[in-house]
């Protein structure tokens, strides 16, 4: 019986029962559309990940100062003050897997311009290194500050487009002047847009200006208060010393009485150290020199502890979208038992067909049918079945993926791989599940199939 | 006789139904030639259709020899025996057999999917159509078995048996189903096949009349053969029957 013959008898005996045909196929079409669907929105959220992950900076490291978190305890920022702007030179100095690093100074000041007003997520006192560290070098308008404004504490920062938007109504804010937390800034330059991270937070809403600035003139009075603490204590201490001979005991505390003269050389802390890789497998490396350095740096002897941690920030991106993964495997797990149900549905119907049909199959059989010219027809059958559930499951997926695409905004990637595996899966549920019915009508024995009432 | 188109010899089919052991058939020994026209008679239960089945190659004789058209098929695969079916023989139900749901066309193509002539598509239906107008069915093609009277099925399973061409055509009952008139008609047809085309014909049948159009009348009883008797019919035409016999090799 030629390939063709096999295929025409059977669409012809699935559409002489196009009602159950269909509802057999059903089973079939939810089991493939499911696992499309599940490897498309899977697919497209990690996509989205690495995509993220590339905006965040791929070979980024940070530095914390605190040991690192264990358990249930996070990283206590500004806990202990064990990261200067020092350390960050040093590594730039000295280690040779670092490319670039920057210091960082938090703060969460109130930003005013004219009558409106704006708390950005990110307002970060940085050097100009910053942005090499982001590899976000190009700005969308004006400069970067310099390395003099740093050493000056001067008045300026850039500034992310979501702060445009909120703070300046979209026009051009260089050379404006904004108020932080009371103090001036000149606006000197404009980010590039950058989007979401991995956390979903708005990347671009953002503010970036020397460090010194935003430690001694911003955050003076608030994010750096232990430093402010420990200079009114040593300044209360020296005042309480009425003698004059006394202030040689605290040198310290009269070199940082004042606000307005920066760069206390002991009181320098920053609250992170941001740098970059060389490349992606010089992390590990970096992260061994800087290690060795901040160690020899803070004078920890062997078996100390590190009194700051390291950071990848792959690292956290890889969690989530180990997380990510972990669900959409789960999903294709369901969806896949699905598709096994479905298979146990075909098998059900097909063994019902040929017990329907034993009468047709002894008839064949009498006209000259070999046992296997039965088996090959109901394989075919049950195959064509899963085949068709399959396309129609297909298209179905598709849809779905579409839909959850434009209604819910999820990401969401075609895959070919996702495609022909299911066209695969389901001619293999067909056969599987086929085979078993296909089998039994072949071993009919013609007479008393002919006799079957 | 070389030109016996059947020969049995000492033929015994016993069936086994766990301690018990029913001699159904018990020693039939018989030739039958080229183009004839044999009925089957007997009680009920004297293993007609059991013989049938064998002679259909449907099923195997315990023992002894069956020759059909030359050749031992008693001993032969299934699938060999599958081919015989296909190639050499047309079996006609007493109850049609028709797909359902399916036109009378299609019915007779049917066997043709398990031919492996290079016959092309459209050969096919021409010649199905064929005989489908031989049976006087050429309006009722793309009927439905559900379309059509009980003596029509029975046509169309007729032109069913005759696709592949076969010398011989076994029907067991063939008329069991129908009224009289429409019994005629298909005698009428089987005549007219065996007189005209050359094809041998062999029925079973409880009735009478329908023995009658037979030459050659067998009766079982009790598995074996009670009597054998020829009526001198119309004179034959041996080489006729030789010519359209070849034709349909
Ligand atoms: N598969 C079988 N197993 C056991 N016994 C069988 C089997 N097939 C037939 N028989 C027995 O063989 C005997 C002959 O049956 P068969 O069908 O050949 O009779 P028949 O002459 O065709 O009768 P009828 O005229 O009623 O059709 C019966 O007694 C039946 O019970
Ligand atoms: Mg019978």
């Amino acid at each position: 019986m030629t390939i063709r013959k096999t295929l025409s008898t059977a669409i012809r005996a699935l559409r002489r029962n196009i009602t159950r045909s269909a509802l057999t196929v059903l089973g079939i079409v939810i089991g493939i559309a499911a696992v499309i669907a599940m490897m498309e929105i899977g697919k497209g959220s990690s996509g989205s990940i690495a995509k993220t992950i590339a905006s965040m900076g791929a070979n980024n490291l940070q530095i914390f100062p605190g040991t690192a978190a264990t358990g249930g305890v996070s990283f206590g920022g500004g806990t202990s003050l064990t990261l200067t702007a020092e350390d960050c030179e040093a590594i730039l100095r000295e280690c040779s897997a670092v490319a670039s690093a920057a210091p960082l100074v938090r703060a969460r000041p109130q930003l005013v311009y004219q009558d409106k007003n704006w708390v950005p997520t990110f307002v970060f006192g940085t050097t100009p290194a910053y942005l090499t560290v982001r590899d976000w070098a190009q700005l969308a308008e004006g400069d970067i500050f310099t390395d003099a404004d740093v050493r000056n504490a001067s008045r300026v920062c850039v500034v992310g487009q979501t702060l445009v938007r909120e703070l300046f109504g979209g026009e051009n804010p260089v050379g404006k002047e904004i108020r932080v937390k009371n103090v001036a800034f000149t606006v000197m330059g404009v980010l590039t847009p950058k989007g979401a991270n991995a956390f979903g937070m708005d990347q671009d809403d953002i503010l970036l200006a020397p460090w010194t600035t935003i430690k001694y003139r911003v955050s003076g009075q608030s994010n750096a208060s232990t430093a402010t603490t420990a200079t009114t204590t040593a300044s209360s201490n020296s005042a309480d010393t009425t003698y004059p001979g006394a202030a040689s005991v605290f040198p310290a505390a009269s070199s940082s009485s004042t606000g307005d003269n920066p760069m206390p050389p002991r009181f320098a802390n920053i609250d992170q150290i941001i740098m970059a890789a060389t490349s992606s497998d010089q992390i590990r490396p970096a992260m061994r020199e800087v290690t060795a350095l901040l160690r020899e740096r803070h004078r920890l002897q062997p078996g100390e502890a590190d009194d700051f941690s390291i950071r990848d920030m792959t690292e956290s991106a890889n969690a989530l979208a180990s997380t990510t993964n972990m669900m959409t495997n789960l999903l294709l797990a369901v969806a896949l038992i699905s598709l096994v149900v479905g298979g146990v549905g075909i098998m059900n119907i097909m063994l019902v067909s040929v017990t329907e049909r034993t009468r047709e199959i002894g008839l064949r059989m009498a006209v000259g049918a070999r046992s296997r010219d039965i088996l090959r027809q109901f394989l075919t059958e049950a195959t064509l079945l899963c085949l068709v559930g399959g396309l129609l499951g297909l298209a179905l997926g598709r849809g779905a993926a579409l839909m959850v695409q434009k209604f819910l905004r999820w990401p969401v990637e075609s895959s070919v791989e996702a495609i022909v595996a299911s066209i695969v899966v389901s001619a293999f549920v067909g056969i599987v599940f086929g085979f078993y019915p296909a089998w039994k009508a072949s071993r009919l024995d013609p007479i008393e199939a002919l006799r079957y009432e | 006789m070389p030109d016996d188109l059947v020969k049995l010899h000492d033929i015994r089919r016993t069936f086994h139904m766990g301690e018990i052991s029913v001699h159904v058939l018990r020693g039939i020994s018989l030739e039958i030639e080229r183009g004839a026209y044999v009925a089957l008679t007997g009680s009920s239960g004297s293993g007609k259709t059991t013989l049938m089945n064998l002679l259909g190659c449907l099923d195997r004789p315990t023992s002894g020899e069956y020759w059909l058209d030359g050749t031992e098929v008693s001993r032969l695969s299934s699938d060999a025996r599958a081919l015989i079916r296909n190639k050499k023989i047309g079996f006609v139900f007493q109850n049609f057999n028709l797909l359902p749901r399916t036109t009378a066309l299609e019915q007779v193509m049917m066997p043709l999917a398990y031919t492996n002539t290079g016959l092309s598509d459209r050969d096919a239906r021409e010649r199905a159509a064929g005989l489908l107008k031989m049976v006087g069915l050429g309006e009722r093609m793309d009927h439905r078995p559900s379309q059509l009277s009980g003596g029509q099925q029975q046509r169309v399973a007729i032109a069913r048996a005759l696709i592949n061409q076969p010398p011989v055509l076994f029907a067991d009952e063939p008329t069991g189903n129908l009224d009289s008139r429409t019994t005629a008609e298909i005698l009428e047809m089987f005549d007219r096949l065996n007189r005209t085309e050359g094809i041998t014909i062999i029925l079973v049948t409880h009735d009478p009349t329908v023995a009658g159009h037979a030459r050659r009348n067998i009766r079982l009883r009790d598995g074996m053969i009670e009597s054998d008797t020829t009526r001198e019919g119309p004179p034959k035409e041996i080489n006729h029957h030789r010519r359209v016999a070849e034709i349909a090799e």
